[in-house]
């Protein structure tokens, strides 16, 4: 485990406040501009950022994240750039918060699953999600992000049955990222009723922190939610925030749905 | 024989790389096809299907103006080009859509590239009865007109895919994503034997109906398996469907053809079985083109149905394995074959098929007289029409101007 994640759950849950593990992409517009845009996440409020890494055929994304990832590939993005260019701008502004990776597995293969575990360990990355990679496929890969300190941050899905999502949770490294809604990435004005209920279940099969992530938005939103999660995650709201009206408005959207976190 | 491994994997390659969302659909699936196959009435309606409604057996016909122009074995084609539709892609789209009534599905989706898949499902939807969504590359909309009729002929949606390159795997991509947030009432029907496990296994059963005819035909027509089978390789649904029932027989030769594009050197090609590296696309382990970052290239073929840079993972552990023969044919190599073959034989083969067509004369030189090739016909050329005639029209032949 690599305890940076873990320490900031701690940190925020002493200060009654849900944690917000704040999205955007790597290398949109540009790699150095990215770095400022992670930056305004934090002085917003973000407590975990999740940095994206581009991948040419994203099938867990919506259009806002699609849009984004078009947009870093155009600008040269690569997970080679990101981990020597990105990551270590980031952790130089902004040394407290845990940085995790989102990508596609295909992307960590073509690197060499040992060497990303270890690079991207050694420039301090603290997680990683790969929204394609099944419990069924993750086994080796877990075993080499665990030897390396790296958490392989598990997926829970609506459809996932109540045992599979107990197993899943048990697995979990970092926290557990819910999935909200069965679909891609995206805003959404409404989420499922049901959803408390399953962020209870895997809350109580979890040994580490459960958020909740895939359509949040609002204050409103993450309000309700963080009574039944330790967290949410926002990507699309934020991503599309930055990319129309820049780094400050990104800024502006995290101190707001911050406020819906304070309890 | 088979070349599965364990249950999904052949050799390195298969698996199940989606997003958690759709494993418990395709675990669903997975059990519904394993009872579908132990229900000996399944298989009996989709053989009644197929004998009523799709024409098989298609037949093997003896290329005999093949033979001789080639000078080596005895040429024979395997008619997929007969089939219902013109193509042998209806083969799986019955199956998987009377699979989808059996467990009880609301609706189905499709991607296609060329089309012809698109319109089997939208064909086996019409059929039986249920609404058909068909994601389809913007760019491949514009360029299969013909398709995109036919598809809303027969009552099917078809959505164009702006993302990406705009053409098959961009098609793919949406269709997965549809998928994801409608996974509970929708059947989503792959074409190639390629995507995530157990798709790979279905498509190639539903197809090998064309290998396990030819085993039959054969026998009847020259007394033994023939001595080589070609097919064309995109995504892999026809060469596997054809090839498959054959590969426990060490005597037949298993030739797969890919699209040559441009030419290898050019990067503009299709061909994932042999300049492909391993990698994860569309929900499996395979071979796949993509550059050292992991990020996937582009395809490129005249041909949109092997303009695809990945392919089935059964056929890329049967090239690996050294089972499969893989060979390459390049645009206009494919061109040049259609025309011979429309000359010879009065037969206008799909571009993809043509591909086959243009290293069967080299094929048949290396067997010698007296051999048996056997070339699947995998489907027919009017859809292509359009980009075939745009290159201009050879002289007629024996004719006095």
């Amino acid at each position: 485990m690599s305890g940076e994640i873990a320490q900031a759950f701690a940190q925020a849950k002493a200060r009654g406040e849900g944690v917000l593990v704040a999205y955007a992409m790597a290398g949109d517009p540009d790699l150095p501009r990215s770095v400022d845009v992670f930056a305004a996440l934090v002085e917003g409020g973000a407590d975990v950022l999740e940095l994206g890494v581009a991948f040419s055929d994203p099938i867990a994304d919506g259009p806002v994240i699609q849009g984004a990832a078009e947009r870093a590939l155009k600008a040269g993005s690569t997970l080679k750039r990101v981990l020597d260019e990105v990551v270590p701008a980031v952790r130089q502004r902004c040394p407290q918060t845990p940085l995790v990776i989102m990508t596609y597995v295909n992307v960590i293969m073509a690197m060499g699953e040992a060497r990303y575990a270890k690079l991207a360990r050694e420039r301090g990355v603290s997680g990683t999600i790969l929204p394609d990679l099944p419990p069924e496929e993750s086994a080796s890969l877990r075993a080499t992000f665990d030897a390396e300190g790296l958490d392989l941050i598990p997926l829970c899905a609506p459809t996932t049955p109540p045992a599979r999502a107990q197993a899943i949770a048990k697995e979990g490294r970092g926290f557990v990222y819910c999935v909200s809604v069965s679909g891609v990435t995206g805003m959404r004005a409404e989420l499922p009723p049901d959803l408390s209920q399953r962020l209870e279940l895997v809350r109580s099969a979890a040994p580490v922190p459960v958020v909740a992530g895939f359509g949040i938005s609002t204050a409103e939103q993450a309000r309700t939610l963080s009574a039944h999660a330790d967290g949410v995650v926002v990507g699309s709201a934020l991503v599309r925030a930055a990319h129309t009206e820049g780094p400050a408005a990104a800024k502006a959207l995290c101190a707001d749905i911050k406020r819906g976190l304070r309890r | 024989m088979t070349t599965e491994t364990v249950a999904g994997r052949f050799g390195r390659y298969g698996g199940r790389y989606v997003p958690e969302t759709l494993v418990p659909a395709l675990q669903e699936l997975e059990e519904a096809y394993a009872a579908a196959s132990a229900d000996p009435a399944f298989g009996e309606e989709v053989a009644r299907v197929l004998r009523e409604y799709v024409g098989r057996p298609t037949t093997l016909t003896p290329a005999r103006r093949l033979t001789e122009a080639w000078g080596g074995a005895n040429v024979w084609l395997k008619r997929e080009d007969l089939a219902h539709t013109g193509a042998h892609k209806i083969n799986n789209t019955v199956g998987q859509v009377l699979l989808a009534k059996r467990m009880g599905k609301q609706r189905i989706i499709a991607e296609t590239g060329a089309g012809q898949h698109g319109v089997a499902t939208a064909t086996a939807c019409a059929l039986f009865g249920l609404p058909c969504e068909v994601y389809m590359g913007a760019l491949d909309v514009e360029r299969q007109a013909l398709n995109v009729f036919r598809m809303r002929a027969l009552g099917a949606v078809v959505r164009p895919v702006e993302s990406g390159s705009r053409t098959l795997k961009d098609a793919m991509n949406e269709a997965m994503r549809t998928w994801v947030s409608q996974v509970s009432d929708t059947h989503y029907v792959i074409g190639s034997a390629a995507g995530p496990h157990p798709y790979p296994t279905v498509v190639r059963d539903f197809q090998a109906v064309i290998g396990r005819e030819l085993r039959t035909q054969a026998l009847a027509a020259f007394g033994g398996l023939p001595d080589a089978i070609i097919a064309c390789v995109g995504g892999g649904s026809n060469a596997i469907g054809v090839l498959h029932p054959f590969i426990g027989d060490a005597s037949v030769r298993l030739v797969g053809v890919e699209a040559g594009g441009h030419g290898l050197e050019t990067k503009q090609h299709g061909a994932s079985l042999t300049l492909g590296t391993e990698g994860v696309l569309h929900g499996s382990r395979s071979l796949v083109l993509q550059d050292e970052d992991g990020q996937i290239q582009e395809a490129h073929s005249i041909s949109a149905g092997l303009d695809y840079p990945g392919v089935g993972p059964e056929l890329a552990h049967l090239a690996k394995t050294g089972r499969m023969e893989v060979r390459v044919a390049t645009d206009d190599e494919a061109l040049a074959a259609f025309y011979e073959v429309a000359r010879l034989e009065g037969i206008l083969p799909a571009l993809e098929t043509s591909h086959a067509f243009a290293r069967g004369r080299e094929l048949a030189r290396e067997l010698g007289a007296g051999k048996h090739l056997v070339i699947n016909c995998s489907g027919r050329g009017d859809k292509d029409v359009a980009t075939i005639s745009a290159r201009g029209v050879p002289p007629p032949v024996g004719v006095k101007a």
